[in-house]
């Protein structure tokens, strides 16, 4: 057993977020005119269905290549070939409760013992009512076999709520949805 | 591939679902969250260079070209990991209310005033040692809606990279002594008395600025890594 005491613990973002977080370029996680670059809309609801105002959702994935510029990468941190690629992205909700990400399809990743991830976003959403973050993935509509194959999907104990997980196509890029709680709910992971 | 696996800090965080603080009634999800393996997203982050701080980002007391009212203070700490490590040039970003307990947000509209000169938001980078340092105003305690004559206890908001996704943190700094806490839904959240009160900061003389701020010491710790590896074989001890 690990002994935790130490560990900080966490609060709620409050409905006051907008004041420290948001960054003038943060959901761009590249340029927008980098080739290639899409849009994820998407829209959070809480358990009565309506929209969710005071959310964040943040953003994090590898590049096209599957890399991370990050030193704990076991096979080296690798600069991104995409230029202006930060990897990281962060978008608050607006009185609609949608939010939207500017970035770049990421590869797929070894996952171990052969196994391999499709590509995917792992998403944070930060709200008031949340007193932590809830963790999600993006997966692709247009990655049928590498997401039959993902281990994280595969794994899923009820299998019938994977769809939550798969974003759907639309002009310009994916929308994603995130529903906090009740019918519909998305899946989210203890990480 | 071996990797790096998290802390995974059972009984510290608090519960979702905590119907006290009623915003999270229709929020926390209802369904138990799926156990997630570290992998590569999970143990990678986001590296976020002095691009995205500039030295004045940790002085919160003049904006606008003139100075904030209330009790200037000094908040400072480090950024560790649960094995003691400290995480160096990591972003900490902090928001607050002013030193009457307003926050300059649209939707907050109780009648206190609001100080042309205070903005509440402040970033830094740590140092090499972890070390992060804000010179702020004394926020304010505020009533809110959540029950009949409630109030926020004064605190400071604060986001916490890391180095690693599994690391990301928001909470909130509390002030000794607060006498509001015992009502307050939010920091009672935290099942664990002693996880409460590590989320209190303590008034550190020595860090006090002469004629000029008072000083409140705070350290925050992200999960650190489980086990090394490369050393899960050789067991000699």
């Amino acid at each position: 057993m690990t002994e935790t005491p130490a560990i900080t613990a966490s609060q709620t973002v409050g409905p006051f977020l907008h004041i420290g977080l948001p960054w003038e370029d943060g959901p761009f996680v590249v340029p927008s005119t980098v080739e290639g670059a899409f849009t994820i809309t998407g829209t959070v609801y809480d358990g009565a269905g309506q929209p969710v105002p005071d959310a964040l959702i943040e953003t994090w994935q590898a590049d096209p290549d599957g890399r991370f510029d990050h030193p704990d990468d076991p096979r080296g941190a690798a600069k991104s070939t995409v230029d202006g690629f930060r990897g990281f992205g962060r978008c608050p909700t607006g009185p609609d409760g949608t939010y939207r990400i500017v970035t770049v399809k990421p590869g797929a990743l070894p996952a171990g013992g052969g196994a391999v991830e499709a590509p995917h976003l792992d998403v944070s959403v930060f709200a008031r009512g949340l007193l932590d973050r809830v963790v999600t993935r993006l997966y692709f509509p247009d990655e049928e076999a590498a997401n039959a194959a993902d281990p994280v999907l595969v794994g899923l104990p009820d299998p019938s709520r994977a769809g939550t997980l798969v974003a759907t196509a639309v002009e310009g890029g994916y929308r994603f949805d995130i529903r906090l709680q009740g019918e519909g709910e998305t899946v989210f992971f203890d990480v | 591939m071996k990797l790096p696996s998290y802390v995974r800090p059972d009984g510290v965080h608090p519960p979702l679902l905590s119907p006290e603080y009623k915003s999270t009634v229709l929020r926390a999800p209802s369904q138990k969250p799926v156990l997630l393996p570290h992998r590569l997203t999970e143990i990678t982050g986001p590296v976020l260079g002095e691009d995205r701080v500039t030295a004045d980002d940790a002085d919160l007391t003049r904006d606008s070209g003139g100075e904030a009212v209330g009790q200037r203070i000094i908040v400072l700490g480090r950024v560790i990991e649960s094995d003691g490590r400290p995480v160096p040039e990591t972003l900490v970003e902090i928001w607050q209310a002013n030193a009457g307990g307003r926050y300059r947000h649209a939707r907050d509209t109780w009648p206190a005033p609001l100080d042309p000169h205070f903005t509440g938001a402040g970033r830094a980078l740590t140092d090499r040692d972890g070390g992060f340092r804000f010179l702020t105003i004394m926020p304010g305690a505020y009533p809110w809606g959540n029950h009949h004559n409630a109030w926020r206890p004064a605190h400071i908001h604060f986001s916490l990279f890391g180095r690693a996704f599994t690391q990301r943190l928001v909470t909130q700094m509390y002030f000794p002594d607060d006498s509001l806490f015992a009502q307050d839904p939010v920091m009672n959240s935290i099942r664990d008395p002693r996880a409460r009160k590590r989320l209190v900061s303590r008034f550190d003389l020595s860090a006090t600025e002469p004629e000029w701020a008072l000083a409140y010491r705070w350290d925050i710790v992200l999960r650190g890594a489980e086990t090394t590896p490369f050393e899960e074989e050789g067991d000699d001890d």
